[in-house]
This record gives structure tokens, sequence and C-alpha cells, in this order.
């Protein structure tokens, strides 16, 4: 049934390895010099889409990145991993720090209804603002139905039949398409961009536009007032044995 | 000012976060007013009945929210919004909570504030950004104020003593066909649950397989514990993915924790460094969980634990 075309939201992010730290100014953390990739979960999202197309399921995956420039480094390692062409909606670095899931799933939207778009996967949270919210807003603002925190997607007499990762265990959901998913971790294991396919995504089409383009207003709704370090915590004692060690926390009255 | 609080529960009891969540209202100030919206409810309403801080009680019983589906219930909360005109709307930040409360906000057109530990002012929330590694204080500059609660940072309200009075909640209108729940496989256990335990276990990739939990759950049974993971353990494939404590896991701050087995990765750090008392047994003394921990037991926890079991039992 090739058919769906299959939008991906992938944001760029401070590598989860980095040991972020909080700017002198205490308005965010340090970005400039460090190191940025995809947000693990936005790859778990473009896996799915490159999936659903070798299972001739999808016919075309486009992958879709807001941000300033640098985002074109993310969308080439989209593309490289399977993605089709890419669009970048542009965004200067000093507007981009003002805005948040609100302004980006807007956007989105507009994209997904201008590509006529079957299927919006992206990652369940960006691992830098932890927001968990841009794919259930962008849904929200298209009236498309959700399934957050997919950890297996089937597609069922033209629906999806999605496992969702809640609380408590698993659930499953039936939604009709056009619809968004949420990637959760254990969606699938994404893979390498090969050598070879790095040199392919070069050549494969990027769409620039910017903001004004999809008619999304920009102005911030969310002010920061201030970043600090959290909290830390002070190693305590070492014990020698079980026995001390339960008779520690009986001391303190933990047990 | 008046908050509305979206109760989640299960139909037959209230889920615990959302007693945190009443505290976290009741500190902005004004009328706190709880949504149960659900299938055969009424149950959760009696119960949510004898919580403090409560003023009033909606109640919308109708077989369309089964499952709880933000595409049904969003519509609820709207037209709940729209007669009552609260200044906060806040659910717990639970896999519920995060899925429905963006979807609402769209549809006001509000920036929502997501698993808040802190209120400043009725428009200044801090949460944590970077897996914790950093902590935002945010203003909301929306008419209406979204935020959901992270049920760690909040007492929970106590669970007798309210007198709210309920009524039905507005009618509203119900998407037919988006999308249908199916069904669930929810993991069985008598153990506590793991967000709003007293004690944590939580077993890392030092526990070699599976199976070894059960040392484990035999400690954790003479403590009342819940027992937790870290996201090796999962990957690992030792236990199920409900189990694991972490950035991608659940947010746990129970009075004890403690972690076997764990090296003390940062994303496992974020999920349970709020714990009052942390205790660590792991055979690697430079494991970074030593850094964090108040015990620290350098020791094999093939040994460690099962004596930590025998000596609970004398």
């Amino acid at each position: 049934m090739a058919s769906l075309r299959v939008l991906v939201g992938c944001k760029r992010v401070i590598d989860y390895a980095v040991k972020v730290r909080v700017r002198p100014d205490k308005l965010g953390v340090v970005t400039d010099g460090v190191k940025h990739s995809m947000n693990p979960f936005d790859e778990i999202a473009i896996e799915e889409a490159v999936r659903l197309k070798e299972k001739k399921i999808a016919k075309e995956i486009v992958a879709v990145s807001c941000g300033p420039a640098k985002c074109q480094e993310t969308l080439r390692t989209a593309l490289a991993m399977g993605a089709d062409r890419a669009i970048h909606v542009e965004i200067a670095e000093k507007e981009y720090e003002g805005i948040g899931p609100l302004q980006v799933s807007k956007m989105l939207a507009k994209l997904a209804k201008d590509e006529d778009a079957n299927l919006f996967i992206v990652g369940k949270q960006a691992i830098d603002d932890d927001c968990n919210q841009t794919g259930q807003m962008l849904a929200s603002y298209l009236d498309w139905p959700q399934a957050t925190f997919a950890s297996e997607v089937v597609v069922e007499d033209g629906d999806l039949k999605v496992t969702r990762e809640v609380d408590g265990g698993l659930e499953t959901v039936k939604v009709k398409m056009p619809c968004v998913i949420t990637a959760d971790l254990r969606l699938n294991e994404p893979r390498y961009a090969t050598l070879p396919n790095i040199m392919k995504a070069k050549k494969k089409p990027m769409l620039k536009k910017k903001p004004a383009d999809l008619g999304v207003d920009m102005t911030p709704h969310v002010e920061v007032l201030k970043v600090d370090d959290p909290p830390t915590r002070e190693a305590g004692v070492k014990v020698e044995s079980a026995e001390e060690l339960v008779s520690k926390l009986k001391d303190v009255g933990c047990i | 000012g008046s908050t509305l609080v979206i109760a989640e529960h299960t139909n037959e009891t209230l889920t615990p976060v959302t007693l945190n969540t009443i505290t976290a209202a009741n500190k902005i100030g004004g009328d706190v007013v709880c949504l149960v919206a659900g299938t055969n409810c009424s149950k959760v309403v009696e119960q949510l009945a004898q919580v403090k801080g409560v003023s009033k009680i909606l109640v919308a019983d109708n077989e369309a929210y089964k499952g709880f589906l933000a595409e049904a219930l969003t519509p609820l909360v709207l037209a709940t919004q729209q007669q009552f005109n609260f200044s906060h709307i806040t659910v717990g930040a639970t896999a519920f909570g995060k899925n429905l409360l963006p979807r609402i906000a769209a549809k006001l057109d509000v920036a929502p504030i997501s698993d808040i530990i802190g209120i400043e002012s009725d428009d200044t929330f801090v949460r944590t950004i970077y897996a914790g590694n950093a902590v935002a204080t945010v203003k909301s500059k929306d008419p209406v104020k979204l935020f959901s609660v992270r049920g760690t940072a909040f007492e929970a309200s106590g669970e007798t003593g309210g007198s709210a009075g309920q009524e039905e909640a507005p009618k509203a209108d119900i998407p037919t066909g988006l999308s249908s729940w199916l069904g669930q496989s929810l993991s069985e256990s008598d153990r506590p649950e793991l967000t709003s335990a007293k004690t944590v276990i939580s077993g890392g990739r030092g526990m070699k397989n599976g199976d070894n939990f059960k040392l484990l759950y035999a400690l954790a049974d003479k403590l009342n514990a819940a027992v937790g993971a870290s996201r090796a353990a999962v990957d690992a494939g030792f236990v199920p993915n409900d189990m694991q404590v972490g950035q991608t896991g659940k947010i746990v701050a129970p009075d004890l924790y403690i972690a076997v087995g764990i090296s003390g990765a940062i994303q496992h750090l974020a999920g349970m460094k709020d714990s009052k008392t942390i205790v660590a047994i792991n055979k690697d003394p430079e494991a970074p969980i030593f850094q964090v921990a108040d015990f620290g037991l350098v020791a094999d926890l093939f040994k460690a634990v099962p004596e930590m079991t025998e000596i609970l039992a004398k």
C-alpha cells in the first residue's frame, strides 16, 4: 500500500553525553563549542519512518527541523538514515531562544497540511528542555488523533495499532490516519548512517523556509527568569558490611 | 484565581499523584476544583470528596472516557474551562498528564509548563531541564496557566478531612472514530507503587540477569519497598520498562533509595537524586553512584543483599 507520506520532526540538541554547564548570565546553558546531535528520541522517530518505507507502507519520508542554521546538519543525518528530503524552517538564534513547543508545533502543523502528510512522527521529548509537548500540541492543532510514547506501531486495516508505554505497563490504542505518533525508547534501535549514505544525503533536497512563510507568530509565551545549577549532594560515608549498613539505616530511622 | 485539577484515577481508585497535584494547586491560592472523568468512577468521587484542599468536584461519568484518551478528554476540559474560567489548569506529570495537558494547551493557545518542581508565584514555576542537570525558573505570560506537577516535589494532600461537594461537569462533544482504546497489560504487583513508595530498591546491570532480581524482591518484602531498575537493566531485558527509574523512566524521591549494582549514569541520577537517603551497593569503588550516596557499601551484591535480608528477618 506504499502510499503514506511521513513527516518526522528532528530537533538539534546538546549531545546526550555532554555534561551541560549553566551560562554565566544564568539565563541558559553553554552551547558554544559544545557537541550537538539529533535528539535521541527523534532518531528513533526517523528510524521508525524508514522501517515503514522498507516495509513498503510509506512512500516518502520528509524530515523537518525548526531552528538555527546548524539544524541543517541534523537534517543531513536524517537524510543519511533514509529520509527522502528535508525542510528546514530557519529561525535566528536569538528568536529561537524565546520559543518552545507551542510555536514549533504550529509550524509543524502548517507543514503537515502543506505536505499533505498522513503520519507525523516525533520523539516523545527533547532531552534539552524535557518538555514532552510537541507531538501532542501538533496533533491538537491539526485535530488529529495522537499515539504518544509508542513502543510498537502496526498497520491494521488502514489504521495504526500502537502500543504505548504508560506508568503501570503497556496499553494499546488504535488511531485513524492522519495521526501523530511520539516515539519512546523501545520503539526501535536507530541505525547508524553509513558513509555511502552520508555521501548520498548531501545530494538530497533540502527546502528552506522562514516562520513567516508558515504564518506562525513567534511571540514568546514563556520567559526564562533564571537557570541554576541543581543542588549538589555530598557523598556520605562508606560502610564495611551489610550488618553495619543495616545498623546505620536503623540509626537514622530509615528502617 | 481558581485552579482546575484533572484527577488521575483508575475508575476504582485515585492515582496517588493526584494528591500531590492538589497540594501544588493549593499553593496557587484560590479555589481548587477537581475534574473526575471516567467510566463508572463514583468510587473515585467518594474518595476525592474526603481529600483536604478540594472545594468542588466536577464529575463526567461516560463510557466515552474509557481508556482516558486525550482525544475524548480534551473537549470536556475545554467545555469546563469555558464555563468556569479557571486561572490555572493542572495535572500530575505522569503518562496520563503528559499525554493530555499539551493537547488541551494547544486548543487554548497556551504554552504549558511541564513537570514543575516548585511554584514561586501564580505565574512563575520551577522545573528541571537537561535531565535535572539545570533548574529553570520560568514565567508564563499566558492568560490561563497550564502546568503538570512532579508528584515527588509536593507533599500528598491529606486523604481525610475534606468535604467537597460534587456536581456534574459541563456537557462536551465526544469525538468519534479518531482513536479507540483496545486494552492494557499492566504489571501486577503486591508491592508498593514505584513513584509513591517510601522505600525503593533498584537493580542495575550488576544484577547480571532478570532471575537475580528475586534477591531484591526478598529484601523489598522485608522493607515494604518498591523495586525499580536502571535503564541498563531494562535495556538488557532483565525487567520490564515500567520499572525504569531515570530520565526516560520514572522520577522517584522516596525516604530511602537503595541502588544495587547500579553504576550511577547521569540519566539514572536524574530519576532518584532527590531521595532523602541514598544507599549504594556496588563492587566497583569508583562507581559514580557513590558520589551521591549517603551510605556506600563496596561489596559483592550477591553476598551483601542476602545478608541484609537475613539480618532484617531476625
